[in-house]
């Protein structure tokens, strides 16, 4: 499969891009689950990634999170080696992977965010710079409410405002609309908008909605264990790339199809 | 009643009793809250056993060197050998796609049955190791050696939990979550299993196997059932573990019933009651 990366070129060409991977390799056994990627993502940029299932996108975030090391080639965030610089970068990850039995408030999961400890005992300007972070994604009511008992919404609100009370200049989310309803899914893309838009931040974004992706990126990556496509939505969502990273198109595969 | 209680003090062994048995109560409380949140609770089990292991191997020891210097200590070698057992567990579940359980569980077999063969290489009339005791131990037998080998040994393991409490909490919700805010998730893991080790070597050794299986999980799991937050679990596991300490010192010298059983039975009571009036 002949892999095409078309790099945007970024605002300025002299900043550093926000993103940047070079002949990343990611193996697990003899499989490789990501395959020479080169991508290069300017800064106040949102990305899209869309693939089928198995298609390396949560390893892609993990990648840029430091969290696996390519066995291949490098990725930097703002220029510096991925993982080196937790505190510009906010993360949303999959809701299935919290555990329900941890006691634990809203607001604690938020200030965890600012810490990057769990909190103890949450310190007057923890509590409001948490509270202020609740109330921007509309969950202010949730501040101190039992984690367990939130939906799936509700939770995705909290774990939002726990990405972005540190105000990173990258948020990156991995599914973040899993499970929850068309509504909330709205509701967090104008969020994510408002956000990049007021702190100047990029955002990288996986996502199973095709029409999110058409409608909020600036950006889109299609990916099956290789880049597919790679540019602005009209030209990285055409049939074609679509085509070569789904088989066929909307059927079964959990793609909403615009 | 004020008089009876003064009196009670006036035992030696019942002020050591008290002293070394809020002090275990400290550590394995604060230990407890993650042995409970991580789903470890065999560990404690399973780390006893491997100090059975260890305190045969040191008996033996003991008995080859014919009692001299602190070989004829078995602590000092069931300590390290426990917490070699505790980092290869670890490891194993570090390493392979097993759970944590069952590698537990083929450490425990393994340690138990060396433990049984070491043993049946010593006389039994040079044998320094009661197998009783060391199984059901016996809070009010704990000397002033032991007693200071306690304190210290909670001293350590309480300020080294407390320092690392919000980065081992952070890894215990989510341990991608954590690693991805550059948080040594690994790490902790084993350091969470070493320290795991001393405290039950030495907990084992003085208050028995079975105690200090209970002291590990129940008042963790009874304060999990009242608490809302981490931080309020954690006070109330050693708020809980340290109060039927006391109380169940009280009642076994008052109604002459064993020590330790009184205090399991207690906290016993205290889950009982959690569950009831627990949230949820």
């Amino acid at each position: 499969m002949d892999a095409t990366p078309t790099p945007t070129p970024t605002s300025t060409p002299t900043s550093t891009p926000a993103l940047r991977m070079r002949h990343v390799t990611v193996r697990r056994g003899d499989v490789e689950i990501l395959r020479d990627i080169d991508l290069e993502l300017g800064e106040r940029r949102f990305l899209a990634i869309i693939g089928p299932n198995g298609a390396g996108k949560s390893t892609m975030v993990k990648v840029l999170l430091g969290l696996v090391a390519p066995d291949r080639g490098e990725a930097t965030v703002f220029g510096r080696a991925a993982g080196s610089d937790p505190v510009r970068v906010g993360y949303v990850p999959q809701l299935k992977t919290f555990d329900r039995s941890f006691p634990a408030t809203a607001l604690e999961l938020v200030v965890s965010g600012i810490r990057r400890a769990w909190p103890g005992r949450v310190r007057r300007h923890e509590h409001d710079a948490a509270c202020e972070a609740l109330e921007r994604v509309g969950a202010e009511r949730l501040t101190d409410r039992p984690l367990a008992r939130l939906s799936g919404g509700e939770l995705q609100r909290a774990y939002l405002a726990r990405a972005l009370v540190r105000r990173p200049d990258l948020v990156i989310l991995d599914e973040p609309a899993t499970g929850v309803d068309f509504l909330a899914e709205h509701d967090l893309n104008r969020l994510l908008e408002g956000y990049q838009r007021d702190a100047d931040a990029t955002v990288v974004m996986v996502t199973h909605d095709l029409a999110a992706a058409r409608h909020h990126a600036s950006d889109v990556l299609v990916l099956n264990r290789v880049v597919i496509g790679f540019g602005p939505p009209e030209r990285a969502l055409s049939g074609d790339c679509l085509e070569r990273a789904y088989g066929h198109v909307g059927h079964g595969h959990g793609l909403v199809v615009p | 009643m004020i008089a009876e209680l003064s009196g009670m003090l006036d035992y030696a062994f019942m002020q050591r009793a008290l002293v070394g048995g809020v002090a275990i109560a400290l550590m394995t409380g604060l230990l407890g809250v993650f042995v409970v949140q991580r789903g470890l609770a065999f560990l404690g089990d399973g780390l006893a056993h491997a100090s059975f292991g260890g305190i045969a191997l040191g008996a033996l020891v003991a008995y080859g060197a014919a009692g001299s210097g602190v070989l004829s200590q078995p602590l000092w070698v069931a300590l390290p050998f426990t917490l070699t057992a505790a980092l290869a567990i670890a490891w194993v579940r570090d390493r392979t796609e097993l759970s944590s359980d069952t590698a537990i569980g083929v450490f425990f077999a393994v340690s138990v049955a060396l433990g049984v063969l070491f043993l049946s290489r010593i006389p039994p009339d040079r044998n320094v190791v009661d197998v009783w005791h060391l199984l059901f131990g016996s809070i009010l037998a704990v000397g002033p050696g032991d007693l200071t080998i306690i304190v210290v040994t909670s001293a350590l393991v309480t300020g080294l939990l407390a320092a690392a409490w919000g980065r081992l909490a952070y890894a215990t919700f989510d341990a991608e979550l954590a690693a991805s805010d550059g948080v040594p998730v690994r790490a902790l893991d084993y350091a969470l299993f070493a320290v795991a080790a001393v405290a039950v070597v030495v907990s084992a050794q003085v208050v028995g196997i079975v105690l200090m299986a209970a002291y590990l999980v129940i008042p963790a799991a009874a304060a999990r059932l009242l608490a809302r937050t981490l931080a309020a679990m954690t006070f109330g596991a050693i708020a809980i573990g340290t109060t039927t300490t006391v109380a169940g010192l009280v009642i076994s010298f008052f109604a002459d019933v064993p020590s330790g059983s009184a205090i399991i039975l207690l906290q016993a009571a205290v889950f009982l009651v959690a569950t009831i009036v627990g949230r949820r």
